[in-house]
């Protein structure tokens, strides 16, 4: 899989950070699965209303560090997360932080669509429900509102009452991310939200996180470069649990500092 | 950092939003109970172990496991070799039959009438009292023969464990995903060979706990040997056609009918608590076996 760029937009490569404050920062991050160190010393900031891109070869930790954004990881005995996780600079990697509240305020995609075995508008409204009471008819809206920023309105308008899990692949991915929209998070993070889907449901979602990013921050992994280049603002390029490289996506693919970030766009190895 | 600054752009998510509130509030009514139940039968559990080891220990000497049970004094030797030996055959016969039967359920039967009515009787079979089993094997064994015996006994137990271990085969086989069927069956194997080399790798630990805590259950079962192995006071070594002593019985007697004489109470005592033991222990080994599999 080779990507080449012939040309380079140094004009871009030096974004004004001003005008996308940092959302997250990640300060000497380590995690052990056990004994296992999954992420070594990573540092990084995400800036709000961008989408930043992790890529890397599997296993390099790209979906434990996303994992670590929302504290998922929580849900599992024997993980450990040391090191600083800044929201807004507050440290959320820290026990006194509300966990539920956390994770509403950083909703989640996963690699599989997962939508609940229940109707699609119980299955946007789920989320709704634990923060907020609507009236029937704020609910209502609250949902189309949500289908529609996901690209899915026009699809199920008609069967609103339908079994979620009826959809096909792509429109469950969608009905995923109006899920974790219609909450109104500050972050979404996406884990490989296109691995399972066809090429147009991709393009679909891909169109979709452009649409989002105006509103929200936007962290995604890929196995896909091609997906990075067009959809990502930042790139970070992982390997072996290590940060190896993070900046403006058209600098990460065209000029990468490093050798072995290099060798991996262009299909050397991974 | 303080909190506008925080939640600027989510204003509605913060620690004082009231529905959720109300949520975590519940959460900790609930949480609170459920402990409370957990304590509450905790708490009856530690009672009864905590009875049995202080009157059972002190009657537990060598002689217990050495001497045949008798009128007075005595041991209970002969007891619980015969529970050995009966709960060992039940459960052999019942292995062999449930994990049969819960196979064929599982990769055969499948959705079929015949199936689902086997099914249903199994469920049936499960809940039943186990006196009734034991009336049963009375009527078609011990009467036809005129005698009470170990096989009737082995049969009782067997026809007790046998839904247990075909409900748990049955369970864990259809744990098993469908996807690895299609793999090995891709590979050209045969449909007995799927089920014996691919199904039974993934469901093994499962089945094993299922036959060890059926195995568990029936080693303590009494209704049922009332009528079919009796009880004894003679050594009974493999002679499966006479009366076999055994433990559960010789418990209920001793603190019954014999429970004007004291050392009979006592060793009755430290009966319960060799049985008590034995069983917690096979618990463990199938937590045991049961664990290995997630590793």
């Amino acid at each position: 899989m080779t990507t080449t760029f012939s040309h380079t937009i140094p004009e871009r490569a030096a974004v004004d950070q001003s005008a996308h404050p940092t959302k997250l920062q990640v300060n000497n991050l380590n995690f052990y699965y056990g004994d296992f160190q999954a992420l070594k010393d990573i540092s990084l900031s995400i800036p709000a209303n961008q989408v930043t891109a992790f890529i890397g070869p599997s296993g390099c930790g790209k979906s434990t560090l996303l994992r670590c954004f929302n504290r998922i990881h929580d849900l599992y005995p024997g993980l450990k997360t040391e090191g600083e996780l800044l929201l807004n600079g507050q440290n959320i990697n820290d026990k006194r932080i509300d966990i539920n509240l956390l994770r509403a305020r950083i909703g989640m995609v996963f690699q599989k669509p997962t939508p609940f075995p229940m109707s699609v508008y119980d299955n946007v409204a789920f989320g709704v429900k634990l923060y907020e009471r609507l009236s029937s008819r704020d609910m209502d809206e609250r949902v189309e509102w949500a289908l529609k920023r996901a690209a899915l309105w026009d699809e199920v308008k008609d069967k609103l009452k339908n079994n979620g899990q009826a959809l096909s692949g792509g429109q469950q991915q969608r009905l995923c991310i109006a899920r974790t929209i219609a909450v109104k998070p500050e972050v979404i993070l996406l884990d490989e939200p296109t691995s399972a889907l066809d090429p147009i449901s991709t393009g679909y979602i891909e169109d979709l996180i452009n649409e989002l990013k105006k509103e929200y921050t936007i962290a995604i992994v890929t196995h896909n470069m091609q997906q990075a280049a067009r959809v990502s603002d930042i790139t970070a390029f992982m390997y072996l649990g290590e940060l190896v490289e993070c900046g403006q996506t058209d600098q990460i693919f065209t000029q990468p500092a490093k050798k072995q970030t290099e060798d991996y766009i262009t299909g050397r190895y991974g | 950092m303080t909190e506008r600054t925080m939640s600027e752009s989510s204003p509605h998510l913060t620690p004082s939003n009231p529905v959720y509130r109300r949520r975590r509030l519940f959460n900790r009514v609930v949480m609170a109970f459920c402990m409370a139940a957990a304590a509450f039968g905790i708490i009856w559990l530690l009672l009864i172990l905590f009875s049995l080891v202080t009157k059972g220990a002190s009657a537990l000497e060598l002689s217990v496991f050495t001497e045949r049970t008798k009128m007075t004094g005595g041991g209970l030797g002969n007891a619980i070799l015969g529970s050995l030996i009966m709960t060992t055959l039940a459960t052999i016969v019942g292995t062999i039959v449930g994990v049969a039967a819960g196979t064929w359920l599982a990769e055969y039967g499948g959705k079929s009438r015949l199936a689902s009515f086997i099914r249903f009787i199994n469920d049936v079979l499960l809940s039943a009292p186990s006196i009734i089993v034991g009336l049963y094997i009375y009527a078609i064994l011990v009467l036809p023969s005129g005698h009470f015996s170990g096989w009737a006994g082995v049969a009782a137990l067997a026809v007790l464990i046998i839904p247990v271990v075909i409900r748990s085969t049955e369970d864990m086989l259809k744990l098993v995903p469908n996807s690895l069927r299609e793999a090995a069956s891709a590979l050209g194997a045969h449909r007995w060979l799927v089920v014996c080399k691919v199904c039974y790798s993934g469901a093994r630990a499962g089945i094993i706990t299922g036959i060890l805590l059926g195995c568990a259950r029936i080693s303590g079962e009494t209704a049922p040997l009332i009528f079919t192995s009796l009880n004894s006071n003679q050594w009974n070594f493999f002679d499966l056609n006479s009366e076999m002593p055994n433990l559960p019985m010789t418990l209920y007697q001793n603190m019954t009918i014999n429970s004007f004489i004291p050392r009979q109470v006592e060793l009755a005592w430290a009966g319960a608590l060799i049985l008590t033991v034995a069983i917690l222990l096979l618990n463990i080994v199938a937590r045991v076996v049961s664990e290995r599999r997630k590793g």
